[in-house]
């Protein structure tokens, strides 16, 4: 936002003053980390009350966190599992499935939230100062709750697929289980490298609330969700990775359910993707920041 | 270190109307739309009138596009000094302390800020209606810019402050208005900044509740932090801040000592003395069907005037039109010291009967008065407000400070003694004086014979 310089450090051991020059400022602006970490206790409690407040007065509450990944499933399951008879990569649809729709869950929750975070908490920007970049960070982060939460439906499913008789499944604990964290990475990194795009824009242009739910579907189209992306013809397939969240759901098929080889170059290219909306999405979130508090 | 703790130079802020998205601007094509209109309908009338008139206007409106909000302010603020910014509504006083709270940029010049600022430019930032009391501290402290080991220090202070102990882990949805401001404030009352920026969070809250922040505000005063405090109370100003700056149209047009200040801001920010005419264009259109006209203060003789005596009876007169017929409306009339201290409120329809009688008033042109008896008010300048609105329903028009006047205290009571009387009123009281030499029969005195005549 405004152009800063601190002269000294705040920090109590050196009781110096901390000054402060605001004046206007052009074009783009530093991303300012270090002033983001001073206020990490306001992204966690952004985060908190987000999480809080979320299932409030619902009757089902934190249960929605599990029945909307879950029912997705389902109908996913009759539909392209038996109906349409998509292979799953030799393991039951409904872990295939629901295996995808974790990540997926995450990243389209935080995605929205992101978007519309800036104009729904426009009575703090218009009143009090903070970096506004803790905002879409903390609608991010407040996903990760409803993931957890999931997660812990796919261990019970994993339990059930393996013990049920007839089944042929069977869990494969892999070394690759162990990358699982980087791709929950990977897909925080794209929905925050996108929220921070979506929720600069939506303050200028409301356009964004409508466009919201088509992104979210239109994408859902282009991500091995439903399908497994050995469907995509191999021609195609750099061309299709260009997509993170391609590289995500792979990732987490093949750390979870250890069957496929390596998503490897899928997986270059989405990361290296999902590095360049990030940064990009800080850079215009920084250009931009310096009128929300005019527009929003 | 330095002995100031702000600087502000050539400070400016300038606004876009009806900034918005290539084409679309919903204000302004509404604008456009009833200008559209009105302009049809008024252009047989027109063709005869001046021909250059709407080519003007054009011009006009694309410099209009832009505004200043603030221009060219500079002043500076030494440590420990406690600053009062005085000015109508749109001089620029909000613009100046969201700049010096980092809210929004300069779009000219700089500020220079000498240590951590807090800003409360509203209580109750970022407050959730679901979350409890408890977890509502948390959250606005965090948001506030307090550290969670400091709120943790202050909980049970700000907890005592706010008075709402047994609600505390009830969600705030469930309070009435005045405890959630009071937990509001009671947060933001043991921030600890440097420098505390503070707008007009006086402006709510029942009397109790402005007093209590009064209190709190006049601690921190002497507690020896730079304050700067924007407010329309002028009282507040008077017995909050040393030393007052004036903004008005975005300019700084006075600086000085609070009491001056004050004064000068009562004295010359308010043009109209005796009569105010409002234009078409002042009126918002939020207070359709309502449409003030005009309000006057006549002395005995009908004339208007800008001063009225105190001996003599005197009339205010609200004259509005409605466009539309309004049920329960009622037309009222505020009036302030010029201190900013209340005298009354009353209302046209205050009355039982006139309450009856107007329950719903249809369309038309209306002059409401209100007849000043004498030997009411003391002297001194005072200032007339209006109000029209319908009780719980709606608010349709209001200005607090529509008009001025003086009143002259010529020949009222106890000006055989050229003192000034303190106080917003001057009655003729009925004083009776026993002693001994006149009565005789003290000793046989009770109550009910001391107030018969």
């Amino acid at each position: 936002m405004t152009q800063t310089s601190l002269q000294s450090s705040t920090a109590p051991s050196q009781p110096q003053e901390m000054v402060l020059f605001l004046r206007p400022s052009r074009g783009w602006a530093a991303l300012n980390l270090k002033e983001l970490w001073h206020f990490r206790e306001l992204i966690y409690f952004l985060t908190w009350r987000d999480v809080k407040v979320r299932y409030k007065q619902t009757a089902l509450g934190a249960a929605w966190a599990i029945l909307q990944p879950f029912l997705t499933m389902v109908v996913f399951t009759i539909f392209f599992g038996r109906l349409a008879k998509v292979p799953s990569d030799n393991v039951p649809y409904p872990i295939f499935s629901y295996t995808a729709l974790l990540p997926w869950g995450l990243f389209t929750k935080a995605l929205t939230d992101a978007g519309r975070s800036l104009v729904a908490n426009r009575a703090m920007i218009t009143k009090i100062y903070f970096p506004r970049l803790a905002i879409p960070i903390a609608s991010v982060l407040g996903g990760l709750v409803d993931f957890a939460l999931a997660f812990v439906v796919l261990i019970g499913m994993m339990l059930y697929y393996n013990f049920a008789p007839g089944s042929d499944y069977h869990i494969a604990v892999t070394p690759a289980l162990a990358t699982l964290p980087l791709f929950l990475l990977l897909s925080v990194v794209t929905a925050l490298g996108v929220g921070l795009w979506l929720s600069a824009l939506n303050v200028l242009y409301r356009d964004i609330n409508y466009v919201l739910p088509f992104i979210t579907q239109f994408w859902l189209f282009i991500t091995p969700v439903a399908y497994p992306a050995s469907m995509v013809p191999g021609r195609w397939q750099l061309l299709y990775a260009l997509n993170p969240m391609a590289g995500v759901v792979e990732g987490f098929r093949w750390a979870l359910l250890g069957t496929q080889s390596a998503p490897g170059p899928i997986l270059a290219v989405s990361t290296t993707i999902a590095i360049l909306i990030l940064v990009t999405g800080l850079f215009y979130f920084r250009r931009m920041e310096r009128t929300f508090a005019d527009t929003v | 270190m330095s002995d100031i703790a702000i600087r502000v130079e050539d400070l400016g802020k300038v606004y876009r109307l009806g900034a918005g998205v290539g084409g679309l601007r919903p204000r302004q094509d509404y604008r456009t739309l009833r200008e559209t209109l009105t302009s049809k309908l008024s252009a047989p009338f027109r063709r005869l009138a001046n021909n250059g008139y709407e080519k003007n206007r054009q011009l006009q409106a694309a410099e209009d596009e832009y505004i200043w909000a603030l221009r060219n302010v500079s002043f500076s603020v030494r440590k420990g000094q406690v600053i009062g910014v005085i000015g109508r509504n749109g001089a620029g006083k909000s613009t100046l302390l969201k700049i010096l709270s980092r809210i929004t940029e300069p779009s000219e010049g700089y500020a220079e800020v000498h240590g951590r600022v807090g800003s409360l430019l509203e209580v109750g930032t970022g407050f959730h209606p679901e979350l409890t009391g408890r977890e509502n501290i948390y959250l606005n402290g965090a948001i506030l810019g307090m550290k969670r080991a400091e709120i943790e220090r202050k909980f049970d202070e700000i907890v005592d402050f706010s008075g709402v102990e047994k609600f505390i882990d009830t969600p705030v949805k469930r309070y009435s208005s005045g405890m959630y401001l009071r937990l509001a404030f009671a947060v933001a009352a043991h921030l600890e900044p440097e420098i505390l920026v503070v707008d007009e969070v006086l402006a709510v809250g029942d009397a109790e509740f402005q007093r209590k922040c009064l209190g709190k505000m006049s601690d921190v005063a002497h507690e020896g932090r730079t304050v700067l405090f924007v407010s329309h109370n002028m009282s507040a100003i008077l017995h909050l801040t040393e030393e007052a700056i004036v903004l008005e149209r975005g300019s700084l047009v006075y600086r000085a000592a609070a009491p001056e200040a004050v004064d000068y801001y009562m004295s010359s920010g308010l043009a109209k003395i005796g009569e105010r005419i409002w234009m078409s264009d002042e009126i918002p259109e939020s207070a359709a069907p309502f449409r003030p006209l005009a309000m006057r203060v006549k002395n005995r003789q009908g004339q208007v005037v800008d001063t009225i005596r105190s001996t003599e009876p005197a009339t205010v007169e609200v004259e509005y039109a409605l466009d539309d017929t309004i049920v329960g409306l009622r037309v009222g009339l505020y009036l302030t010291t010029a201190r900013g201290e209340y005298v009354l409120a009353s209302f046209d329809t205050d009355d039982m009967v006139q309450f009856e009688r107007y329950r719903a008033r249809p369309a038309g042109r209306y002059i409401s008065r209100c007849a000043l008896p004498p030997d009411f008010l003391n002297e001194g300048r005072y200032i007339l407000g209006i109000n029209a609105s319908s009780y719980r329903i709606r608010r349709y028009f209001q200005e607090e400070q529509a008009l001025t006047f003086n009143v002259d205290g010529t020949d009222a009571p106890g000006s055989q003694w050229p003192e000034t009387r303190l106080g917003p009123v001057r009655p003729r009281l009925v004083w009776q004086i026993e002693g001994d030499a006149s009565l005789g029969i003290v000793p046989d005195m009770d109550e009910g014979h001391f107030y018969d005549r």
